[in-house]
């Protein structure tokens, strides 16, 4: 373009002016070009104007100070830019500003110029590149401001007058201005976008084809008609032509596809479905009936009773009915004979299970080292927990050298219970060292023992009752940690319990109480022995008996009148508990004095029998035979006073008898019940009705059987013998002599023909009366020491147990195995059997001894007859023959002397 | 009339028999020996399980009749005679 290369130093010319040119015209590109070239003319003046620094016409530099950019708004780079340098300033503006400012002012030196100046506003443009000299310059012609203002806006006349214009414009401006002009038309050269044009446009590649087609006219909406045509081969050998192809449908290869896998999916619903929106009908159902038989009236029964055919039922119904009855009392058809037989079969098992086993054995080094264990008892209602009375294994003479020392050590019944072997849950001191003790039936928290000393000892161990039913076990742990807090190892201290009762010593007995026990809580003795009801049912007397021969009745209840005044008076000012005793029975502290004192008389000789063991034909807890109390119970229970004896109804029905074993082996048969004396009126201790000694030695056992309760056992000695009441010729059984001493003795609780025997080398035998009645069935050795108690126990219905107590102070609790334990089916009545048979022998043979007394007698009296009339016919011929007799013993007499010189022959006579 | 009262006494004094009773096709005890609330008892219950027991057997073989029922529990057996109009009942200990 022609107009290109003057282009290129235009920029670098005009660079100056179109800087500040830039912001009015973008459109006027052309005209700066126009412009251009005369500023390139006038470039080079303006270069060389710039030099001489000669601002054009009506261009006047001027320096405005910041001050004065204030005033007028026009502060560099704020109010006016490079690309917006004009600014209108009022003339008026200008002219105040000189007056007040006077030659501070800016315009001071166009002052004159501006007071010159035309028109009302001068127009100020910002010059950053100092062109006239000074950062602002001023237009002071009209035109110039015009010019600046609007550059190349008169300049649209030709080019001839732009240049002209742009001549005086350009001196004065140094802005090239751009003048419109229109483009002209010119040869358009395709640059390639013609291909595709021309693809586009549809061009005729040849000649359009004409066609002219024409019909009938009448055949124009005629009625049309089809018809078929095969569309196979055929059709064209009919010479048709092929107006249609056949299309047939063949196995397409592409698509025969075998199916291997198909997915299938298969539900089961139920094709019905039950649906209900209303509510159960609840139909009315029959919740009771009350309903009476039918009855017929006793005529109409006659007349049917009299009907003939009742009579013919009747006659053919009793041959079945005989036959039933018969049959069934044949033989029992349905009795299991198979169950039955192996019941007995079953106990065989092995060797190991029919003796007893070792459960547990309790010992105390403290308190039962080296002490005989005189009496051991089970508590009625705590499982596990039993109770064993110590005492000093030492002859009287050794007690009376060492009795300083004994009173110092206590005398103690020790109570164990299961959970702790090593040390006793309680103890018990008493008075003296305690021979014989039991635990009250229906309060087990009384125990009440005899002494040494014969007194008779009660004990209350009501505050320690929980303590032994419940934290078994617990308790040691407890104060062991206790101990171990304060750094010392202590023993847990095992709680004492002083007695709480102690009887009068000049009403106990003499000598020890060999046998303590408590009546049946279903009647009480009162003071003449005659037993009257109990209304309490509650144990509260007790029996004793001692070796000095006296059976006494204690009664726990306080006595009645006179001692009652004292007694209020005392407890208003009772002094506090000494030792923690327990006070219930403070009534009988020190006072107590029995209810009934009997001595046992021989029946035989004279004295008295020395009583070890008793025993009671009332049992407790057996009372069908007693009748209910009258009245109910009293309303105060417990301990309370004697009852007056004219309220208390006697009993018949209690028997008054019971049995007792002495130490001199003896088992005697007496009453309590107090006999009157017609003559004299008193009543007195009636003698025993019948005594016999079976034993060798002491009697220490005198037991009734559990299921007989007229079956005795007695163990003496080396013997023990099998008693029934009411039969006084013997024993019913009587064992040979043992080779060692029995020591102790008991039946066994739930097998009425078992007993248990302990030896003096501490052998504990089974007998089985069944069995075989010569030796025991099992001997097993327990302990060393000699066996003081056996007392078996069932804990529970699987574990049996019984307590084996020794003379070392050992108390050893051994399992009762299954089959001795286990009664045999039938066993009560095999026993009642053997018992029976066994009494039918002694009376067989005691009838037997009764006959044959009396054929002795009568042969005896035979004899005499028949002696007596010899006698008298031969009395003359009897001395004749005595006399030759007395003759011929003569001589023989002589003969025997002379042999032994002690008589001189006779000399013949010279 | 007295051969019937001495039958039914022959029965009764047979060995652990403890009573006897003679119940009518409706069910209605006419003699008894037991007492009252025994019999009623004894009345009902028996008659009907003598009618479903006749009829169990005639179910099996309609030619078939029954002709005598023995219950037999832990105390006692039961006996009992049926009959077109009639019913026997006998009650027996059998261990005795």
């Amino acid at each position: 373009m022609a107009d290109d290369p003057p282009r290129t130093p235009t920029p670098s010319g005009s660079r100056k002016g179109s800087g500040k040119k830039a912001a009015p015209a973008p459109n006027k590109l052309a005209p700066p070009a126009a412009a251009a070239q005369k500023k390139s003319k006038e470039s080079v003046t303006k270069s060389k104007s710039q030099h001489d620094a000669q601002p054009p016409q009506g261009i006047v530099p001027l320096f405005m100070a910041t001050k004065s950019q204030e005033i007028y708004e026009c502060i560099c780079d704020e109010h006016v830019t490079e690309d917006n340098p004009y600014k209108l300033i009022k003339k008026a503006d200008i002219i105040q500003d000189m007056k007040m400012r006077a030659a501070i002012s800016d315009f001071h030196p166009v002052k004159q110029l501006v007071l010159d100046y035309p028109g009302e506003e001068l127009l100020i443009a910002y010059d950053p590149d100092f062109k006239f000299g000074q950062n602002f310059f001023l237009c002071a012609t009209e035109e110039a401001k015009m010019e600046h203002l609007h550059p190349g806006g008169a300049g649209a006349e030709g080019e001839e007058g732009v240049e002209a214009a742009g001549e005086e414009g350009a001196e004065e401006e140094d802005n090239a201005v751009y003048v419109y002009k229109p483009p002209e038309a010119k040869e358009w050269v395709t640059q390639g976008s013609q291909v595709e044009v021309e693809d586009e446009i549809v061009v005729d590649t040849r000649d359009k084809i004409r066609f002219r087609a024409s019909r009938v006219r009448k055949e124009f909406g005629a009625a049309i008609t089809f018809e078929d045509r095969d569309a196979d081969t055929s059709a064209a050998e009919q010479g048709l032509a092929a107006s249609c192809l056949a299309c047939p449908s063949y196995a397409d290869t592409n698509f025969t596809i075998k199916k291997a896998e198909l997915d299938n999916a298969v539900q089961a619903v139920p094709e019905m479905t039950d649906g209900s929106s209303q509510t159960d009908w609840k139909h009315p159902v029959t919740a009771s009936v009350q309903y009476e038989p039918r009855v017929i009236s006793v005529e109409e029964a006659k007349v049917a009773q009299q009907s003939e055919e009742f009579k013919q039922f009747v006659q053919a119904s009793l041959p079945r009915f005989e036959l039933a009855l018969q049959q069934n009392t044949i033989m029992d058809v349905f009795f299991d004979d198979w169950a039955v037989l192996g019941e007995e079969d079953t106990n065989f098992g092995s060797k190991s299970d029919s003796h007893l086993k070792e459960y547990q054995s309790f010992t105390d080094l403290q308190y039962s080292k080296d002490k005989t264990v005189t009496c051991v008892d089970w508590h009625p209602q705590i499982k596990g927990v039993m109770a064993v009375a110590c005492c000093e294994r030492l002859t009287f003479d050794e007690r009376i050298d060492n009795a300083n020392k004994l009173l110092m050590s206590p005398s103690l019944i020790l109570i164990w219970s299961f959970a702790d072997p090593i040390h006793p849950q309680l103890l018990l001191e008493g008075p003296d060292d305690i021979c014989c003790f039991k635990f009250c039936p229906t309060n087990p928290n009384i125990v009440a023992g005899g002494c040494i000393n014969g007194q008779l000892v009660l004990w209350d161990i009501t505050e320690y009752s929980e303590k032994l039913s419940s934290n078994r076990g617990n308790n040691s742990k407890a104060s062991q940690k206790k101990a171990a807090m304060f750094g010392e190892e202590m023993q847990p201290e095992t709680p004492t319990i002083r007695y709480c009762a102690v009887s009068a010593i000049e009403n106990s007995h003499r000598n020890i109480i060999s046998s303590v026990d408590w009546l049946p809580d279903h009647y009480e003795l009162n003071r003449f022995g005659i037993p009257v009801e109990n209304r309490l049912s509650e144990c509260c007397q007790i029996m004793t008996c001692g070796t000095d021969g006296h059976v006494m009745v204690w009664d726990i209840r306080a006595p009645k009148a006179p001692a009652n005044t004292k007694d209020q008076q005392a407890e208003k000012s009772a002094p506090p508990r000494p030792f923690g005793v327990s006070q219930v029975f403070k009534h009988l502290d020190l006072s107590w004095k029995p209810l009934l004192k009997l001595s046992m008389a021989k029946t035989d000789s004279s004295g008295d029998y020395s009583p070890l063991k008793f025993s009671l034909t009332e049992k407790q807890g057996v009372r069908d035979h007693v009748p209910q109390p009258a009245g109910g119970k009293p309303e105060t229970t417990g301990m309370s006073k004697v009852p007056s004896a004219k309220n208390q109804r006697p009993l018949e029905c209690i028997a008054t008898n019971y049995f007792l074993g002495s130490e001199d082996g003896e088992v005697i048969y007496a009453s309590f019940k107090l006999e009157k004396d017609n003559e004299t009126g008193k009543s007195n201790v009636p003698k025993p009705t019948w005594s016999v000694a079976p034993h060798d030695g002491p009697v220490n056992t005198l037991q009734r059987n559990p299921f007989f309760s007229d079956i005795l056992l007695s163990v003496g000695g080396w013997t023990f013998a099998i008693w029934k009441e009411g039969v006084t010729s013997g024993a019913i059984l009587q064992s040979a002599c043992a080779p060692k001493l029995y020591t102790a003795g008991h039946w066994s609780t739930t097998r009425p023909a078992v007993f248990f025997l302990g030896t003096k080398d501490g052998n504990v035998e089974v007998w089985d009366l069944l069995d075989r009645t010569h030796e025991p069935l099992l001997v097993q050795n327990v302990t060393a020491a000699q066996v003081t108690q056996i007392v078996p126990w069932v804990v529970s219905k699987k574990q049996h147990l019984v307590a084996v107590s020794d003379n070392v102070g050992t108390l050893h609790i051994l399992e009762i195995p299954w089959n001795l334990r286990h009664p045999a089916s039938g066993e009560k009545q095999a026993v009642e059997g053997f018992f029976d048979r066994e009494i039918q022998r002694i009376e067989y043979f005691d009838k037997k001894a009764v006959a044959r007394a009396n054929e002795r007698s009568k042969e005896m009296d035979k004899k005499k007859a028949q002696q007596a009339k010899a006698d008298e016919v031969s009395d003359d011929a009897l001395m004749e023959e005595y006399k030759v007799e007395y003759d011929s013993y003569k001589q023989l007499e002589k003969k025997l002397l002379q042999q032994l010189g002690l008589i001189e022959e006779e000399k013949p006579e010279i | 009339m007295s051969e019937v009262e001495e039958t039914i006494k022959r029965i009764q004094s047979h060995k652990g028999v403890l009573g006897i009773i003679v119940v009518n096709s409706e069910g209605i005890p006419i003699r008894t020996s037991l007492d009252n609330s025994t019999t009623v008892q004894y009345a009902g219950l028996i008659h009907q399980l003598t009618m479903k027991a006749r009829s169990t057997v005639r179910d099996i073989d309609p030619q078939n009749d029954l002709t005598f029922l023995r219950l037999r529990s832990k105390k006692h057996e039961i006996m009992v005679a049926p009959d077109k109009e009639y019913l026997l009942i006998v009650i027996q200990n059998p261990s005795e």
